[in-house]
């Protein structure tokens, strides 16, 4: 898999998505249908806010006593019989899973998916070290395919259209060209993978959640994908954030009713499986990742985003993230969660992703686990002005405008130049030096200011009380 | 590596990356948070039994009340007679599943065209059913084979999943898993196709 690209910003990346207007269309349409879906199954639910207040206040718990619940989860992995593993970057978390492979001889694996390895991009470290990766997950064989990164944490091809995805399978498959029958493309990458899962000795799944209390984890899926390989693998290799472990088994009671239906509006994935011990004649291992992950715990500001539990509704209800696409985040977990995530990271790399935001605060409204996602954004944007990671004409701009808003007089007159500017040289504002009139046409402008009609209007029509 | 504690200049133990981890996030966690009790919601429909159905029905699956083994048996051969291959551990189901529980190799069941479980669980509001190890001596066949068949006991059905983890709080098992209805995708252009990588169908039983 191709890294993300990481020398452009997402203002110009999605300058390349908005290039095709009905595709833009489409995804923003699909994903508010998606919305519409999680909004349906969670109004059918008469405690869901209750539901979702029990998480996050769940999570509350787990990140002030993360390491005493992880201690206890070590334990109790160690005594089912599972070997665990630490990782404390991402370099680490590849290293370990190579060192495992060639433990067992093994150059050919299975992955389901996990965003943890994307972050990590482990395919690629593999790759370069002679060992094949089959990413298993329809979506992510089809992205896999075409050397492109996931667009999307739960719809990792939502970006293409199935024209693309037939040329992809006729290309890679052999399939019928022109036949984009999703039916008939869905039966050929079954086959083609079933091949796969019967013939490799190693699976790689992602983790949803781990138990301290008893030191299983549990994977969620709805192709069965992460079943297939690992009850069939030889070696089964978990790879999961240290912030995914919540207390106890009862606890998924409250998550598994949140994830799916906040996902996809679905009651619950088709499977929800829970690995505690390895089965006869198999090793099982876990790898526990803090790439940066104990940073964020230590910013009091931040460290909520580590309460998240991965179903994306943050992106299919972001209007930005539905009309620019997953690319243009350039990491690999875009939308709202991915733009609080990344800064973290590589504040300068992504010093524009707290910007890609309207601040409209519905990702944090419709957030499992309360996260408060538009907050976040925005102090995320204090601190990397501060730190001068902001553009320059970014900060200018915003010097101006803080500037403007705190002098009244200066915001009267320069609003009426703005009207006037507009009615009388719309060339001026209609170009391509003014980033909001690409995709848009601008306004009539109104011959008065709010101010200025009612300072006429209650001259003429005094109140009559 | 070793840490050097700043005040005193003394090495400590070397630690792995683990208790490296551990120790940047004690450092970083905030102050204990209490963990809350999970509070009691009542379920939010009256009849468990119908609203299984419901769900089961709303996500691709076939259900049928049934009031014993002769008409599952029936119902079996009606739905899927091109069969060649059937595999249960259900001993009632005998006359028409091949019921080896010797040890094999999980690729031998790659040929599977239907599997038979008894499930001990079930959920209304998302038509999960549960199966563990103990009752699965083969992991790999609710996934590998083409189409998936559960027996439940009406009985069995729970509303919700508070109710299905109050049951199963404290069981043992290697592995175990919900299953709600046949395998599924939406990966290309949100179009569901059933039948991604798991069962194309999933058939459940209701004895009452």
């Amino acid at each position: 898999m191709t890294s993300p690209n990481t020398s452009a910003d997402h203002a110009s990346l999605s300058k390349k998505f908005n290039a095709d207007e009905a595709r833009v269309d489409w995804h923003d349409e699909t994903l508010w249908f998606v919305r519409a879906k999680r909004d349906k199954a969670a109004h059918a639910i008469p405690e869901w806010e209750q539901l979702r207040e029990t998480a996050s206040q769940i999570k509350n718990n787990v990140l002030s006593n993360l390491s005493g619940y992880l201690e206890q989860f070590e334990e109790k992995a160690k005594q089912n019989g599972i070997i665990v593993h630490w990782a404390k970057d991402a370099k680490a978390h590849n290293e370990i899973i190579f060192s495992i492979l060639k433990q067992y001889g093994i150059d050919r694996m299975v992955k389901s998916k996990s965003m943890l390895t994307e972050e990590c991009h482990l395919n690629h470290y593999l790759q370069e070290n002679g060992i094949e990766v089959i990413d298993t997950d329809l979506g992510e064989r089809i992205v896999q395919m075409r050397e492109e990164p996931p667009s999307h944490i739960v719809l990792p091809a939502i970006h293409l259209k199935k024209q693309d995805v037939s040329d992809t399978f006729h290309e890679h498959l052999h399939t019928e060209k022109g036949n984009n029958d999703p039916q008939f493309l869905t039966n050929a990458a079954r086959l083609h993978l079933r091949e796969k899962f019967l013939t490799r000795r190693a699976a790689l799944t992602g983790v949803n959640f781990a138990i301290a209390e008893t030191g299983e984890f549990v994977v969620c899926t709805n192709e069965g994908n992460a079943d297939m390989g690992a009850h069939l693998a030889d070696v089964h290799i978990a790879c999961m954030g240290f912030e995914k472990i919540i207390p106890q088994r009862k606890h998924l009671g409250v998550f598994l009713r949140l994830l799916a239906r906040s996902a996809t509006g679905q009651p619950v994935t088709t499977y929800s499986s829970h690995f505690k011990k390895p089965r006869k004649g198999q090793e099982m291992h876990i790898v526990i990742v803090d790439n940066g992950r104990s940073t964020q715990l230590g910013r009091k500001d931040f460290r909520n985003s580590l309460k998240c539990i991965r179903c994306a509704a943050c992106f299919n209800t972001c209007p930005v993230y539905r009309r620019s696409g997953g690319h243009s985040y350039h990491t690999a977990i875009a939308g709202p969660i991915g733009s609080i995530l990344a800064p973290n990271l590589d504040m300068k790399q992504y010093a524009d992703l707290p910007f890609a935001s309207t601040l409209c605060g519905s990702c944090s409204n419709v957030c499992p686990v309360k996260i408060d996602i538009h907050d976040q954004l925005y102090k995320w944007r204090q601190i990397i002005g501060k730190d001068g990671y902001a553009g320059q004409a970014k900060a200018l701009s915003m010097k101006g405008m803080a500037f403007t808003l705190s002098h009244p007089s200066v915001y009267k007159v320069a609003g009426k130049a703005g009207r006037w500017f507009l009615k009388n040289t719309p060339f001026l504002v209609n170009n391509k030096m003014n980033p909001w009139y690409h995709q848009r046409e601008m306004p009539e402008p109104p011959k008065e200011s709010f101010g200025e009609w009612y300072k006429k209007n209650r001259k003429t029509k005094p109140p009559t009380h | 590596m070793d840490v050097t504690n700043k005040s005193t200049g003394l090495q400590s133990p070397p630690l792995g990356d683990g208790g490296y981890i551990l120790q940047a996030i004690k450092a970083n966690q905030p102050a204990l948070i209490d963990l809350i009790e999970v509070p009691e919601f009542a379920p939010y429909f009256d009849d468990v039994v119908a609203k299984y159905i419901d769900v089961l029905r709303g996500i691709g699956g076939v259900v049928y009340l049934v009031s014993n083994d002769e008409e599952i048996i029936e119902k079996i051969k009606q739905d899927f007679p091109d069969a060649k291959r059937i595999v249960s551990f259900i001993p009632a189901l005998a006359s028409i599943a091949e019921q080896n529980k010797q040890e094999v190799d999980p690729h031998d069941y790659e040929n599977v065209d239907v599997f038979i479980m008894q499930s001990s669980l079930a959920v209304a509001e998302n038509s999960a059913v549960w199966i563990t190890d103990n009752e699965l001596p083969v992991r790999v066949l609710p996934f590998i084979a083409q189409s998936l068949i559960a027996v439940i006991n009406k009985q069995d059905i729970v509303a919700t999943m508070h109710d299905a983890y109050d049951k199963i709080a404290d069981i043992d098992y290697g592995f175990a898993t919900f299953i709600a209805g046949p395998s599924k995708t939406a990966d290309i252009e949100q179009s569901l196709v059933l039948g991604a990588h798991g069962p194309k169908t999933m058939t459940v039983f209701v004895k009452q």
